[in-house]
């Protein structure tokens, strides 16, 4: 074929395509990018960068979640085109219980970073209460800062806030989505919630098992295949003490 | 540092269409187009973060962006294995449009294929002059070539496009 340079001069006037600057600036790290996914817990709004996921939330709109994410993390959000069949993947795999997707917390204290960090250890299903975190964090009295670390936590259901609870049963706040929300997620996990809330009424904190000499906190797994008769209801670490057990190394109800 | 962003989305913002469209007429095909212009401002981005402010002030965006693309270009079509050349119409866009519109994509397909058959010397020359609408110094800028080389390679070039090419060339 023949070329103009009228040709050429079209050539050089086409657009680059839609998303081209969006995916530039999150490549740059100046923008997150986010999709709203389809959940066991529902449709959740999840944002992303290079460095790992960076917010959810379980808003109503996109609208909604980009002002939660303005305020939240102060970066532009950026709606991604198509998300990646890897990144649902993840997504399921996480709120499964499996620990595959990285997390960006830049924007938040060193403190409020131990605390969710902490928090993401306590495995699927089990929970563990508010001085649990403070006192394996290092900071053994700042229980009431635990708590405000957790609440606002820029990443719910996946950095498990929902598994810590208060240790006197009440279920506790949750800014995923208020008490009902964490009982539900706490539920699908498999966590005996009206059963853990009686022994913690009743003033139980820990069932030791006489077979092996080891207490744990209620949701421990390593208690879980003991024969009833064999468990202990005990009220405290003391108690514990005296009756000759030792506290589980997996779940840690003592300091070690 | 918040500067630096500044002017980075700013930069994105002018020269993203700019330098796809010389992505496109480079490498021949949209594909390769959007990767030459995504990974030359990543590339700006590396490089404006380590600028002293006062050089990221004095810069010639344009200048710099294209000797980055063509160097990043030059990567992709110097790379072994078959080239992608689009003969027509490629990936749909989000919006398809009116069909005079796929029309005009068909062509401009054929005009960046054209492009791609020339040798790299005359190619690189031609787009920055006629396609990108750099003066001829802005291209010899870019290119780190003399004037003179850029103006007859141009022609070269341009003959070779228009069919009255009767010279031998090879490379």
């Amino acid at each position: 074929m023949s070329v103009s340079t009228a040709d050429l001069k079209r050539l050089g006037e086409v657009k680059a395509p839609a998303g081209l600057a969006q995916r530039v600036l999150a490549g740059a790290g100046l923008a997150d990018e986010y999709a709203r996914f389809d959940t066991v817990i529902g449709a959740v709004f999840v944002a992303w960068n290079r460095s790992g996921v960076s917010a959810a939330a379980r808003s109503n709109s996109a609208h909604e979640f980009e002002e939660y994410f303005r305020a939240e993390v102060g970066r532009r959000p950026l709606r991604a085109g198509t998300p990646s069949p890897e990144m649902a993947q993840r997504i399921t795999d996480e709120l499964s219980g499996k620990r595959t997707l990285r997390f960006d917390l830049r924007g938040l204290t060193e403190f409020e970073q131990a605390v969710l960090h902490k928090a993401r250890e306590i495995p699927y299903g089990q929970v563990r209460p508010y001085s649990w975190v403070a006192r394996e964090i290092g900071h053994p009295s700042a229980v009431r800062a635990v708590g405000t670390a957790l609440a606002n936590n820029p990443i719910p259901y996946f950095i498990p806030c929902h598994r810590v609870v208060r240790a006197d049963g009440v279920i506790g706040n949750y800014g995923g989505g208020g008490p009902e929300a964490k009982k539900a997620i706490l539920t699908l996990e498999g966590v005996r919630v009206q059963w853990l809330a009686d022994l913690a009424r009743a003033g139980v904190r820990y069932q030791g098992v006489k077979t092996t000499g080891v207490y744990c906190y209620p949701t421990c797994h390593h208690g879980r295949r003991a024969l009833e008769r064999n468990v202990v209801l005990l009220h405290d670490a003391e108690e514990a003490k005296a009756a000759g057990f030792r506290p589980c190394k997996s779940c840690r109800p003592m300091a070690a | 540092m918040d500067g630096v962003e500044h002017v980075f989305e700013r930069m994105v913002h002018d020269h993203q269409d700019r330098l796809y469209a010389l992505g496109y007429a480079l490498t021949g095909n949209r594909h390769d187009a959007e990767e030459v212009a995504q990974d030359t401002l990543l590339r700006a981005y590396r490089a404006l973060v380590r600028y002293p402010p006062e050089r990221v002030r004095e810069l010639k965006q344009r200048a710099w962006l294209h000797r980055i693309a063509v160097n990043v270009a030059r990567n992709r079509y110097r790379r072994p294995g078959p080239r992608m050349v689009e003969l027509n119409g490629s990936e749909q866009d989000a919006a398809p449009g009116p069909e005079t519109r796929a029309l005009q994509r068909i062509e401009l397909d054929g005009v960046a294929a054209a492009l791609a058959c020339l040798p790299e010397r005359y190619r690189e020359a031609v787009v920055l002059r006629c396609v990108q609408d750099l003066s001829y110094a802005e291209a010899a800028e870019v290119l780190g070539q003399p004037v003179g080389t850029v103006k007859s390679n141009v022609h070269r070039g341009l003959r070779i496009l228009r069919g009255e090419n009767n010279e031998r060339f090879d490379s």
